[in-house]
C-alpha cells in the first residue's frame, strides 16, 4: 500500500451520499422488495397454494434460497476469523465487507424460512413447544448464535471508526450524528478500551469458527438426516461447508469490485487484493469440486436402484442443463479464469465472482428439489401438477425480494458506515511505515 | 383403568334407563322437554341394565346417543391403554377398487385430488409380476417424521399410532421430507370443507377438520377403534384386503374374517415395506400369491 496521510485516509473512507447510480440502485432494489412483499401478502392470504410446491416437491426455491443465504454468510467467519487467527493481514480492508454480507445474509436466511412455513403465525411454537431432537431446533439455535456473534464482530471494530465519524458533525446531519453517538459515544480511544475490544474480538473470532461450521453442517443435516436418495449422505456436512466458503468468497469478490469502482477505493482495495482473493477462490473451488466428485461419482459408480433415477435426472435427464451449468459456473470456469494471473485482475475476478454466486444459487436448487421428485415409492394417486416443480411468479418474486433485501441492507450499511475500516487501515499503514 | 372402561358403558346404560324411566312416570322433572310427546309404539326391545339385568324398553323411547365426544387432545396423545395396533394388507386380494381411498377421503374430508391412502401399481422389475399395493401411513415404531418434528406436532402414542396435532403444526414440512413412504400430504390452501365441520374444534383422533398450512396423513382412525369399530378403509374394502387389530391380542380382522396375527404373518410370509431403513412399520403386507384377481391396470399413465 502506498504511503497515505491519516486525514487523507479518513477523507477517502468516510461513507458517501448516494450518487445518481446509487439512487437508481436503491430504488430498483426497493421495487423488487416491494414486489416480493406483495407476493408474500398473496401467499399469506391464499396459503402456499400460490407456490408450485406440492406434496412431492414440498420444498422448493424458498429452501434453496435459505441454504444459499446460510452458505454465503459463512464468509464472515472465513475472512474475519480464519484469516485473522492465521495472522493474515492483507484481508483487513475486506473484513467489514465480509461481516456485513454475513449479517445481512443470515438475517434473510431466518426470514425466508418463515416465508416457507405453512403457519408463520405459529412461529412462537418453536419456542413454546420446541423439541431438541429436531435438527430444525438446532438450526434455530446455531443461526441465532451466529447472527449475534457476527453482529458483535461487526460492531466492535466499528467503535474507533464511530469516534472518527462523530467528529464530522456537519457532514453527518442530525439523524446519522444521533445514531453514531448512540452507538459509540462512550468510545474514547483509551488503551484499556482497545485492550478489551481486542480481547473480545479474539475470543469471538475463535468462537465463530465452530458456530459457522455448525450453522452449515446443521443446515446440511436438514437433508442428510432423511433417507432420501441424494440426501442420505455422510459427505453432506463437509460438502455444504466447502461450498459455503466458495460462494461467500465469490460474493466478496463481487462486493470488492463494486465498492472499489463505485467509491473510488483503488488505493485501499488494490489489484493485489483481487489477486489474493482470486487465489483463495481457486483453492475453495477445488475443495468444493473434490466434495462434489465424492458426492456424485461414488453413488454413480454403484447406481443403486433408488439413486439411479435421481442421478440420471441430474446427469442426463430433466435437471441436466441446470446441473452442468451449476457445476461449470460455480467451479470449473472460475477455476479456469482465476488460475491465471490475468484472470485475477479486478474485472475478470469480478466476472468469476458472479459466475460462482449465480452457479451456487442454482446448485442449492439442485440439492433441494430433484431429490424430492424422486421418492422411494413412485409418484402416484396425485394430480398431474404434483409431479413437477416449476416455481410460480410469487415464489420468484419472494425469493428475488429476499435477495434484493439482503443487498439493500449491505447498501445502506455502506451508506451509513465506512465499508473499509478506517482506524485499522491507519494502523496498518503506520505499521507498514515502521517496518 | 377399569373405571374408565366402565364409564362409557355406564353412560350408555344410564341414558337408556332415563328413557325407560319415562315409560313409568311422564311427569319426571328431569325429562328433557322434547321427549315428552313420544307415544309408546308397543314394540319392546330387550336391553342390559347397569346391574346386569335384562330389561325391556319401548322402542319409541330409545334415543340415539349423541355422538360420543372425542377424547381431549391431551388424552389423544397418550393413546388407548394396553393396545398395540397393526394392520395387515393382503396384496393377493387387491384389485384397486379404491373403495378404501374414497371412504378415507370422504370421512376425513380430504382435499380433492389428494389421498391419504394411495394404491400403487407396483412391479419390482421387468420380469416380475405386477401387483396393486395400497399404502396407508405405516405408523412406524421408529417414525422418522416424529424424530424431525420441531414442535412435537406429530407424535407416537403408546398404542403405536402416529398422529398429528393440526393446531400445533407450523407447516415446515420436514416430516414430509423425512417420510420414506410419501404418506404425508399438505393442506396447501384453505381446505374445502362444509362450514359446519370446518368450525368444529380439531381432534387428533379424527384428524378433522384439516387446517390450511398444516400436514395431514392416515391416522388409523383411532376414533373408530375407540368405539370398537374398524378404520374406514377396512370396512369399506369389498375384497377384505385390510385387516386391523391389536398385536397384543394377536388378532386381526377385516370385519368378516378374523385371524391370529402371528399365524397369518407366518403362514403367508408377511413382510413390511423398506425394512432396511429401520423404521419398523406397523403395517404388514401379505405377498400377492394365489391371487383373487388378475392384475389389470386401466389407469391413465
Amino acid at each position: 500500500m502506498e504511503k497515505l496521510a491519516e486525514n487523507k485516509i479518513v477523507e477517502d473512507l468516510l461513507p458517501q451520499k448516494f450518487g445518481r447510480q446509487g439512487q437508481i440502485w436503491v430504488v430498483s432494489l426497493l421495487a423488487v422488495c416491494a414486489l416480493g412483499f406483495y407476493a408474500y401478502c398473496r401467499q399469506l392470504y391464499y396459503g402456499l397454494e400460490v407456490t408450485a410446491l406440492r406434496d412431492y416437491a414440498s420444498w422448493g426455491i424458498y429452501i434453496s434460497n435459505f441454504v444459499f443465504f446460510v452458505a454465503i454468510s459463512l464468509v464472515g467467519s472465513l475472512i474475519t476469523a480464519v484469516l485473522r487467527l492465521t495472522d493474515v493481514h492483507w484481508s483487513t480492508p475486506l473484513t467489514r465487507i465480509a461481516e456485513i454480507i454475513a449479517v445481512s445474509a443470515i438475517s434473510f436466511a431466518g426470514l425466508i424460512i418463515i416465508v416457507d412455513m405453512g403457519r408463520p403465525d405459529r412461529f412462537y411454537n418453536l419456542f413454546t413447544h420446541g423439541r431438541l431432537q429436531s435438527p430444525i431446533i438446532w438450526d434455530v439455535i446455531v443461526i441465532t448464535t451466529y447472527l449475534f456473534i457476527s453482529l458483535l464482530l461487526l460492531y466492535f471494530p466499528l467503535l474507533p471508526d464511530l469516534k472518527i465519524m462523530i467528529a464530522f458533525k456537519e457532514r453527518n446531519g442530525k439523524w446519522l450524528q444521533k445514531l453514531y453517538e448512540f452507538l459509540g459515544s462512550f468510545w474514547k480511544n483509551k488503551p484499556e478500551q482497545f485492550k478489551i475490544t481486542d480481547k473480545a474480538i479474539n475470543i469471538l473470532s475463535i468462537t465463530i469458527i465452530p458456530v459457522a461450521f455448525a450453522i452449515h453442517t446443521v443446515t446440511s443435516w436438514l437433508f442428510a438426516t432423511t433417507y432420501r436418495p441424494g440426501w442420505d449422505s455422510t459427505n453432506f456436512g463437509a460438502y455444504f461447508i466447502s461450498g459455503a466458503f466458495l460462494v461467500g468468497a465469490g460474493g466478496v469478490l463481487i462486493a470488492m469490485y463494486v465498492f472499489r469502482t463505485h467509491y473510488k477505493l483503488e488505493k485501499y482495495i488494490t489489484d493485489d487484493h483481487f489477486d489474493k482473493m482470486g487465489k483463495v477462490v481457486v483453492l475453495l473451488a477445488l475443495v468444493y469440486l473434490y466434495f462434489n466428485i465424492n458426492e456424485f461419482l461414488v453413488p454413480a459408480f454403484k447406481m443403486k436402484k433408488s439413486e439411479e433415477e435421481h442421478l440420471m435426472g441430474l446427469f442426463t435427464g430433466e435437471f441436466s442443463p441446470i446441473f452442468w451449468f451449476a457445476i461449470s459456473a460455480s467451479m470449473l470456469i472460475p477455476i479456469f479464469i482465476l488460475v491465471f494471473k490475468k484472470g485475477r485482475k479486478p474485472k475478470w475476478a469480478f466476472f468469476a465472482g458472479i459466475l460462482v454466486v449465480v452457479g451456487s444459487w442454482f446448485k442449492r436448487f439442485l440439492i433441494v428439489t430433484p431429490t424430492l421428485l424422486h421418492p422411494f415409492l413412485p409418484m402416484h394417486d396425485v394430480p398431474k401438477s404434483y409431479t413437477t416443480y416449476i416455481p410460480t411468479w410469487e415464489e420468484w418474486a419472494i425469493a428475488g425480494g429476499s435477495l434484493a433485501g439482503a443487498l439493500l441492507v449491505i447498501t445502506f450499511f455502506a451508506r451509513i458506515f465506512p465499508i473499509i475500516p478506517i482506524h485499522e487501515t491507519i494502523i496498518e499503514t503506520d505499521s507498514h511505515e515502521k517496518a | 383403568m377399569k373405571t374408565n372402561e366402565n364409564s362409557r358403558r355406564d353412560f350408555l346404560a344410564t341414558t337408556l334407563l332415563a328413557g325407560a324411566a319415562l315409560a313409568g312416570c311422564g311427569g319426571n322433572p328431569f325429562t328433557p322437554d322434547e321427549v315428552t310427546d313420544i307415544k309408546p309404539s308397543g314394540e319392546m326391545v330387550k336391553l342390559l341394565s347397569v346391574d346386569g339385568e335384562i330389561i325391556e324398553v319401548d322402542k319409541a323411547f330409545l334415543k340415539p346417543v349423541p355422538e360420543m365426544p372425542s377424547v381431549p387432545n391431551a388424552e389423544a396423545r397418550i393413546g388407548i391403554p394396553g393396545k398395540k395396533f397393526a394392520m395387515v394388507i393382503d396384496l393377493s386380494r387387491c384389485k384397486s377398487v379404491k373403495k378404501c381411498q374414497s371412504a378415507c377421503n370422504h370421512m376425513h374430508h380430504i382435499h380433492p385430488g389428494q389421498n391419504w391412502i394411495k394404491v400403487y401399481p407396483m412391479q419390482e422389475s421387468e420380469k416380475t409380476a405386477p401387483y396393486w399395493q395400497p399404502t396407508t401411513c405405516m405408523h412406524c415404531d421408529e417414525p422418522p417424521c416424529v424424530k424431525v418434528c420441531p414442535v412435537d406436532a406429530t407424535f407416537k402414542r403408546k398404542d403405536g399410532i402416529v398422529l398429528i396435532d393440526s393446531d400445533r403444526c407450523v407447516g415446515c414440512r420436514f416430516c414430509m421430507a423425512a417420510c420414506p413412504y410419501s404418506s404425508r400430504v399438505f393442506n396447501w390452501e384453505e381446505p374445502q370443507i362444509e362450514k359446519e365441520i370446518a368450525d368444529k374444534p380439531y381432534s387428533c383422533e379424527t384428524s378433522v377438520p384439516q387446517k390450511k398450512g398444516t400436514v395431514g396423513k392416515c391416522d388409523f382412525c383411532p376414533d373408530m377403534v375407540r368405539q370398537g369399530g374398524l378404520p374406514h378403509c377396512v370396512s369399506a374394502c369389498p375384497n377384505g384386503v385390510f385387516f386391523f387389530g391389536d398385536i397384543l391380542e394377536d388378532s386381526v380382522t377385516n370385519g368378516a374374517e378374523t385371524f391370529r396375527f402371528s399365524d397369518l404373518i407366518k403362514d403367508k410370509s408377511g413382510y413390511r415395506l423398506m425394512e432396511d431403513l429401520g423404521t419398523k412399520p406397523s403395517v404388514y403386507y401379505l405377498p400377492p400369491v394365489n391371487r383373487n384377481f388378475p392384475f389389470e391396470n386401466n389407469e391413465k399413465a
